[in-house]
């Protein structure tokens, strides 16, 4: 009885310090991510009848159906992101099981350190670099020429083939870190004792290995196809004029048209899409979000 | 009788050292085999090699008598349990037991099948569906034994499959782990560095030190006729005497100790007036009497006071100082009660039969 009366004194003291605790991150949650995106929402639905006269309306969105431009942007938009998401994976998983299970020591931390070397130069930079690389009179073309393998310089900016590099690049660590933390954690006698139970290299990857890695996998494609999603650098300085990106759409609309509703009408449908998409990806891999979060 | 495992002069070195040294060893058909020897001697260097997970710098393992040579763990005819067990906590306890099936291409229903009476012969009927988090300890032991046994291997084998469980559990499984083998008659190839695990289970037991062997034999042979210092030392709890021959005697040998401690006992292997050498007498074999009046006529005899009392129910001891060299003895205590009321300091008198107490050149090693 004692007891309960102590804890009862002791509770509203505890939530007290907890919401202070909590304060710093609920202000960011609330300032810097909720406000905006309400302000978004309102923006994106209202419509300019006269001067400083606004109404409701579904305007913004109607000219994104009715205009295939922009839809199809949008499609392509996603599709390329998951495209990326996954060859990031593709790439990242061997190199991940290589720093996870076989590097040993001081091999494993250059390793990590080698991921981490293209983040110590600005994104900026760093597209730059490729485009120095790829350009028609740039390092690579001319290494093609010099080899004897095309006739002329060609030029290799400006397709959907370098965005997509680019984007894997610059994705990739953020694929690693989770994989290797996730295959980090798989026992390697669990390998051992599906190979010893007639296991094949195949069938652990896919019975074993993968289905252990499965959070680890899905937290990095999370976080990598919203870097993709929202990227706005590399695909518009790799891709030129017609890299069709939808964060270009997104731009032109608040910077140089200064249509602000529509503008908000794509950035919001841009976070129906991200969401919608990760979603689905949960879905059909049977995996929680909750689990993966953790598991990241 | 047909040899299910033959390794032949096997040799593994990693970098200088040598973990597994051109050690040879035979299991016949059916038999519990048990390798004893204390961490890092190289038993789970030796198993693996038997798996098949390490290839051996030199020698040839021929399993039902077939040489493994170029042979992958997975198309080798064993199993292994492993340390801690490595049950697929992705799969229910139904799909680990059959994966090894499923794995050979075996029909669904055939499958289920077996793994449902696997699980009852191990006792576990009908918990296929659970979660190996759902498992008790010794649950998990008869799942990773039941996912290997369901292949019907030629040959399992076992590195400290009891190591991770607690000791009253390690108890219980030992028996079962024996029970198992004797009704499956599969033969086991067994690893532990707990003596007594391997003295319970198995019809034969190695002993092993730094790579090699010391002595292979049956459990009695290991305890009552050790072959080297190291096997009377490892098996069994035994007291040891270090010093020099001073006379022999036909098998017997006589020897003092640098404090000038005399001591009478069987001789083992060869040893010369002079040597360095080491006796080891077990706790039992030693007479304790309050008098020593009342010690069999033949013992030799010491005296000392009770240094303590190492009460332990059936396996209760004290350890005595002889009274002028100090030398400490350990000596068991009859289950008659007789020394129930023995006190710390009292004075004692002990012996023993000379046959009874073993005696090795100092660091003399099996073949
Ligand atoms: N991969 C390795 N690289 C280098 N040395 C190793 C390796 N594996 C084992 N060793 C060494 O080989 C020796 C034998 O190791 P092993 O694992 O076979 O011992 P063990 O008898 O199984 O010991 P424990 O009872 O502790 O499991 C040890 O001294 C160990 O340090
Ligand atoms: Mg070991």
């Amino acid at each position: 009885m004692a007891a309960e009366t102590a804890v009862g004194i002791a509770a509203p003291r505890a939530r007290l310090a907890l919401l202070l605790l909590l304060a710093p991150a609920l202000v960011w949650l609330v300032g810097l991510i909720v406000l905006p995106h309400l302000e978004l929402a309102v923006l994106s639905l209202r419509a300019r009848v006269a001067p400083r006269v606004y109404e409701l309306s579904l305007g913004q969105y109607r000219t994104f159906i009715d205009e295939p431009l922009y839809w199809h942007t949008f499609v392509r938009t996603a599709g390329i992101s998951i495209l990326a998401t996954v060859c990031t994976l593709l790439i990242a998983f061997p190199a991940a099981w290589y720093i996870a299970k076989l590097a040993r020591g001081r091999a494993r931390s250059v390793l990590f350190v080698l991921c981490l070397i293209p983040f110590w130069v600005s994104e900026t930079v760093r597209t730059l670099g490729w485009m120095i690389l790829l350009r028609e009179s740039g390092v690579l073309p001319r290494v093609l020429v010099d080899l004897g393998i095309t006739p002329a310089p060609i030029e290799m900016l400006y397709h959907d083939a370098t965005i997509l590099a680019g984007l894997v690049y610059t994705s990739l660590l953020f694929m690693v870190v989770p994989l290797v933390s996730a295959l980090e954690s798989l026992d390697d006698s669990l390998i051992e004792a599906a190979y010893d139970l007639g296991g094949t290299g195949w069938s652990i990857l896919r019975q074993i290995v993968v289905p252990h890695a499965a959070p680890g996998i899905a937290a990095g494609s999370i976080v990598v196809f919203m870097l993709t999603l929202g990227n706005y650098l590399t695909p518009t300085l790799l891709g030129g004029k017609n890299s069709l990106w939808f964060t270009e759409q997104i731009y032109t609309q608040f910077i140089t048209r200064f249509n602000w509703e529509q503008g908000a009408a794509f950035g919001f449908l841009l976070l129906v899409l991200s969401t919608a998409i990760v979603w689905l990806g949960l879905k059909l891999t049977g995996q929680h979000f909750g689990d993966v979060m953790r598991r990241s | 009788m047909q040899q299910d495992l033959e390794v032949e002069r096997v040799t593994k070195r990693y970098g200088i050292q040598t973990a597994v040294d051109a050690l040879s060893l035979s299991v016949a058909h059916g038999s519990f085999f048990s390798i004893l020897g204390p961490s890092g001697c190289g038993k789970t260097t030796l198993l693996r090699i038997v798996a098949g997970f390490l290839v051996p710098d030199d020698g040839d393992v021929w399993i039902g008598g077939r040489s493994m040579r170029g042979v992958a763990p997975n198309r080798r005819p064993v199993n292994m349990v492993f340390q801690h067990l490595a049950l697929f906590p992705m799969m229910t306890v139904g799909e680990n037991v059959g994966y090894g099936l499923a794995r050979r291409g075996a029909a669904r229903a055939e499958i289920a099948g077996r793994v449902d009476a696997m699980l009852k012969r191990v006792g576990l009927p009908g918990a296929q569906d659970k979660r190996v988090d759902q498992l008790s300890g010794g649950q998990r032991q008869r799942v990773a034994i039941a996912r290997s046994l369901v292949l019907e291997p030629a040959l399992l084998l076992l590195d400290e499959p009891l190591g991770a469980l607690d000791l009253k559990l390690r108890e219980h499984m030992k028996i079962e782990l024996k029970q198992l083998q004797a009704d499956f008659g599969t033969t086991f190839v067994y690893i532990t560095h707990d003596q007594s695990e391997a003295l319970v289970l198995s019809d034969h037991v190695a002993v092993m030190n730094a790579g090699r062997f010391e002595q292979v034999g049956t459990p009695q042979e290991l305890y009552y006729q050790p072959r080297t210092p190291f096997v009377a030392g490892f098996v069994g709890a035994n007291n040891r005497v270090a010093g020099r021959a001073v006379r022999i005697d036909g098998d017997g040998v006589e020897l003092a100790t640098a404090d000038g401690l005399a001591v009478r006992a069987r001789m083992s292997g060869t040893i010369a007036a002079g040597d360095a050498v080491e006796a080891f007498v077990r706790p039992e074999v030693v007479h304790l009497a309050r008098e020593a009046a009342e010690l069999p006529s033949l013992a030799q005899r010491f005296s000392g006071r009770v240094e303590s009392l190492l009460f332990d129910g059936a396996n209760s001891a004290v350890l005595v100082r002889e009274e002028r060299t100090h030398a400490e003895i350990r000596i068991a205590l009859p289950q008659t009660g007789r020394f129930a009321d023995l006190e710390v300091r009292e004075k004692v008198a002990f012996g023993f039969e000379p046959q009874r107490a073993v005696c090795f050149r100092a660091g003399s090693h099996g073949s």
